[in-house]
């Protein structure tokens, strides 16, 4: 298990494993942040909707015959919709009270959602195929790179970019950022506040279906699979600061890379080096390292 | 005891098939059997509800309404956690007057409800754990191990692959007590048979990405990539292993222990080729396919594992040895089981040594080609049958105690 | 900066609620005497190590106003300690105890110093960081077994003299113990460090201005609130003679959560009942699987959305007396 003064193949191929997972973080994180940026809700159903990102895309192939490259577009829809309806039915209810609410409530609705498809589908994975389109892979010399896990860096980046760049850089997004600040002045200004901020939500939501379709065809698409993966996801995005888009697109590709590390030098710890990063961090800054203190 | 007629409607209404007297009046007239495992987990195919038919089947073939035996059967969901499982184990034999316990997949879980059914002297007839410690340091007077366990395994499907070349390995380990002692044992058979263990990695019960351990085994340039976990830790190796070319690459996957729901959950065309040891397979003779479609019928088309025969098996072996030593007192009934010989159409005939481990033949099997296959779960070529005296753990090797003592 | 403004339930004078709260203790104490005698003891004793556990954490929350997510750490670190020194050391079931106890509150001193700095949501989320590093520790160090857990601890003889391994004799320990921590906690919330503790939560920057040490008396706190959840802990790795993973995963400070949520935060009682509730349900209905899953999310959703005050916390408001 300790592998010391490893060959630097092996160190680059764990390396680039470690980005591929990066990828799944940031795609993830991205969500959480976009979602806490705005509502100042923790959205602990994230690990949930992610896991139903997936099972609509199984049962898209499996029921309708549809297949993977149209599921990339419709299950965030999907999904992004019983967002929608959650925040409008639910959290929007919860504003005005002690944020902690809207955090325990997410905790309660992720409960309900993953044993209702553990009860549908057991726990045991559904397959999903690779894409023919993107089966086989190349070999790097250091590695052998299985071309889904390249496209899905490429995807992941192309996602965390584009939202970035609409955020901070176009009209949208300053509405978005400017009624995060002030929403009864925004709300004066003529924009309807509520309802931007029910399509964030679901927009986010949306993010972390993504991430379960473009996950389906790699991991098991299981009940389970958001459960742990929500917890790191946290991590990160406390660790990028909670409401900044960039912070966690660059935390969430950065630890995947810390963590790659780790498994290569000092494997026990791997799953922890996250959690001692964000503990650091949270002392010296709390506000995460490219977020501002509200 | 409105709570205790509402346990009881819950336990014996949803699941039980004989009569159905509540719990508060249960006396030794009535045999009641518990069927114990995982009913919602990574082990939910290869036992959970299936189990429970296999019991049910076992308890009609025995015949138990005509000789007057009552018997009664509940399970419970133990969910792959030992305090779970043993909480279970507990109210069942304080409370619910359960006389024995089957099936118990999921090594730590058996572990605990062994030392259970020892404190409390009654039954733990195991035939879904593999950890051979079942009959080794934690042997018990109150145990019976069926099936398999980590050293059939490896002795059988071991030295098969390092007969044919495959003589250096390097293991994926599940971290608990199942992966380690199936770890030991097949290492210990490799290097018996004269091949090298080039190097190991653990991975946590569950996990869903494997691509960092493959990449260390890749990078062993082992022949052989041993698979010492279950379930949809196994299968999910296989699925990424193929994602990265370990198969074009020269090295083959070993399969410590698959069993018949993970091929096919597979599918022939991942899994074929793949060579593992089985003790029960539905299409070996004409009584085990007959067997199998009265199971089918009940289960909604499955067909059976060896883990949900074995609870068959041990069933079957259980009542005769209460019918022979009239008493359903756990630890005499145990010793009668010991002192009669098992015959039963799935396992054939076989018999149960001192340190509680049940002796049957084991077989090698194959998995086909999608090409070869001709029907539904058609999917085993068998390789070789491993005679029931050679294919177990010989007893002065276990460690256990209470055969040392003698 | 806006302090916690969970909802608590009416909380009277000091003198005007004490009555009923007697008799609500009473009530207690002849709840787990008798019930023995009608329900299985084990199941009990079960009810009471959580209901011990989720009074320690609402200690935190209801009258500290903080919000943990990792209390589980504190209820895994007593039942490992405990279950090791039992089994490996040898320690007789007092000594298991207070070691373990121990060994909760020097981690609640240690990681109270790191996250008590933090408010609000940054609280919960270091406590949660926290407890995850405690769990993946735990999944690798040795002594703990892993997967499959510290097992066969023995309960040994109570002063080497009582031997506990029969129901009986360990009921009457737990019961002795529980007893004697709600009454502890009774006295700590109405004693002037509980008065400026709730002071602290309802308004810090007022306590600050008065010269209260904020910081010292919130860690005082959540250093109790880890005791006590140690003490839980302990009972119950040797109720259940078995210490595992499951105490120390974050769905355990989840489900604690959900007890004091259900039962009422900040009340006396409302934790016992809420712990009792959410493991009756999870015995009962434990036959159907993912159900008891739904179920709890089901809970934790209508407590929030409509039932914030809990159980107790309704009672409470109803007969305009706090609980």
């Amino acid at each position: 298990m300790e592998i010391f003064g490893i060959p630097t193949q092996a160190l680059f191929g764990q390396l680039l494993i470690g980005l591929i997972n990066g990828s799944f973080y940031a795609l993830l994180s991205l969500g959480l942040a976009v979602i806490f940026g705005l509502l100042n809700i923790i959205n602990f159903t994230h690990g949930a909707q992610y896991m139903m990102g997936a099972f609509v895309a199984y049962l898209l192939l499996n029921k309708l015959e549809i297949g993977y490259w149209w599921s990339l577009a419709l299950a965030p829809v999907v999904v992004g919709i019983t967002g929608v309806i959650i925040e409008r039915l639910m959290l929007s209810k919860l504003y005005k009270l002690d944020h902690l609410y809207g955090l325990l409530l997410t905790f309660g609705l992720g409960l309900i959602i993953q044993g209702l498809f553990r009860n549908e589908f057991g726990s045991s994975g559904q397959p999903y195929p690779i894409p023919e389109q993107l089966q086989g892979g190349q070999n790097l010399g250091f590695m052998f790179l299985p071309n889904y896990r390249a496209w899905v860096i490429g995807v992941s980046l192309v996602v965390c970019l584009g939202t970035w760049y609409v955020m901070e850089r176009t009209k949208l997004g300053s509405y978005l950022r400017a009624a995060t600040e002030n929403p009864s002045l925004v709300q004066a200004f003529g924009v309807n506040v509520p309802r931007m901020i029910t399509l964030t939500y679901g927009f986010g939501v949306g993010l972390a279906a993504l991430g379960g379709v473009m996950a389906a065809p790699i991991y098991q698409v299981s009940p389970q699979m958001g459960a742990d993966l929500i917890i790191v996801v946290f991590a990160v995005v406390v660790i990028g600061g909670m409401g900044s888009i960039l912070g966690s697109i660059l935390t969430g590709f950065g630890l995947g890379l810390v963590e790659g590390l780790t498994k290569v030098f000092y494997p026990e710890a791997s799953n922890t080096v996250i959690f001692v990063i964000m503990a650091i961090v949270l002392l010296i800054k709390p506000a995460g390292l490219f977020g501002t203190q509200k | 005891m409105m709570k205790r007629t509402l346990l009881s409607t819950l336990v014996s209404g949803a699941l039980a098939l004989t009569a159905t007297a509540a719990h508060a009046q249960v006396s030794d007239g009535v045999i009641k059997i518990g069927v114990m495992n995982d009913m919602s987990g990574l082990y939910a195919d290869i036992s959970g509800m299936g189990s429970v038919i296999a019991a049910k089947l076992a308890v009609e073939d025995f015949g138990a309404e005509k000789k007057g035996m009552k018997v009664e059967i509940v399970s419970a969901d133990h969910q792959n956690k030992p305090d779970i499982g043993s909480s279970i184990a507990r109210k069942w034999f304080d409370t619910d007057k359960v006389d024995a316990i089957f099936d118990v997949p999921t090594s730590s879980v058996a572990l605990a409800v062994n030392d259970v059914a020892r404190e409390k002297g009654k039954a733990h007839i195991n035939s879904g754990a593999a950890t051979s410690d079942l009959t080794g340091k934690n042997c018990s007077p109150n145990t019976i191990h069926f099936t398999y366990d980590t050293w059939m395994l490896a002795n059988g499907t071991g030295s098969a692959i390092v007969k044919t070349g495959g003589d250096t390995w390097f293991f994926l380990t599940s971290d608990y007590a199942f992966g380690h002692a199936l770890e030991r044992d097949t290492e210990a058979v490799v290097l018996k048979s004269g091949g090298k263990v080039l190097g190991k990695v653990r991975h946590p019960l569950n996990s869903q990405d494997f691509s960092s351990f493959l990449l260390q085994a890749q990078a062993s340039k082992a022949k052989i990539i041993g698979l010492a976990n279950a379930g949809g830790d196994t299968q999910n190796a296989i699925k990424q292993a193929s994602e990265f070319g370990i198969g074009k690459g020269g090295q083959n996957l070993a399969g410590l222990l698959v069993f018949l729901p993970d091929v096919h959950s597979l599918g022939l065309a991942k899994a074929q080729g793949l060579i593992f040891t089985e003790t029960f397979y539905w299409d070996m003779n004409d009584q085990t396919r007959a067997w199998t479609k009265r199971f089918a019928a009940q289960s909604g088309g499955k067909y059976p594992s060896m883990v949900q025969a074995g609870v068959y098996g041990s069933v079957i072996h259980y009542l005769k040895a209460i019918e022979a030593a009239k008493t359903d007192d756990g630890t005499k009934v145990v010793a009668k089981m010991k002192e009669l010989p098992t015959d039963d159409v799935l396992f054939g005939k076989g018999s149960i040594r001192a340190d509680g481990r049940a002796l049957h033949p084991a077989y090698l099997v194959e998995v086909k080609k999608p090409s070869e296959s001709k029907g539904p779960y058609d999917y085993y070529k068998i390789r070789a049958t491993i005679p029931a005296d050679q294919a177990f753990r010989p007893m002065d090797q276990g460690g256990c105690p209470m055969v040392a003592k003698k | 900066m806006s302090t916690s403004s969970i909802s608590v339930a009416a909380t009277g004078g000091a003198s005007a609620g004490l009555g009923h709260q007697k008799i609500a203790f009473l009530v207690l104490i002849a709840f787990f005497a008798i019930g023995p005698a009608v329900l299985y003891p084990v199941f009990l004793m079960k009810v009471m190590c959580f209901a011990l556990f989720a009074c320690a954490f609402n200690l935190l929350i209801g009258f500290g106003g903080l919000l943990s997510f990792g209390h589980a750490m504190f209820l895994g670190t007593s039942g490992y300690a405990a279950a090791h020194a039992a089994k490996v050391w040898g320690f007789t079931p007092e000594l298991a105890l207070l070691f373990a106890t121990a060994c909760a509150a020097l981690l609640g001193w240690v990681t109270g110093l790191l996250a008590i700095r933090r408010q609000g949501i940054y609280f919960a989320m270091i406590t949660l960081a926290l407890s995850q590093m405690v769990y993946f520790f735990y999944l690798q160090a040795p002594f703990t077994g892993g997967e499959d857990g510290i097992q066969a601890v023995p309960r040994g003889k109570l002063f080497g003299l009582i031997d506990l391994s029969g129901n009986f004799a360990m009921y009457c320990v737990v019961f002795t113990i529980f007893i004697a921590a709600v009454l502890m906690i009774w006295r700590i919330v109405h004693s002037p460090f509980g008065q400026v503790l709730k002071a602290i939560r309802e308004n810090e920057p007022r306590a600050l201005s008065l010269g209260y040490d904020t910081d010292r008396y919130k860690l005082v706190a959540y250093i109790l609130s880890a005791t006590l959840a140690g003490l839980a802990g302990a009972m119950k790795a040797l109720v259940f003679q078995l210490a595992s993973l499951t105490d120390v995963h974050w769905s355990m400070s989840g489900e604690v959560v959900l007890m004091t949520l259900l039962g009422g935060l900040g009340t006396l009682f409302g934790p016992i009942v809420g712990a009792a509730i959410i493991i009756s349900m999870q015995n009962y209905l434990a036959q159907l699987g993912a159900w008891v899953t739904v179920t709890q999310g089901l809970i934790f959703v209508v407590c929030v959305m409509a039932f914030r005050r809990g159980v107790v916390g309704e009672i409470a408001n109803l007969i305009k007396k706090p609980l």
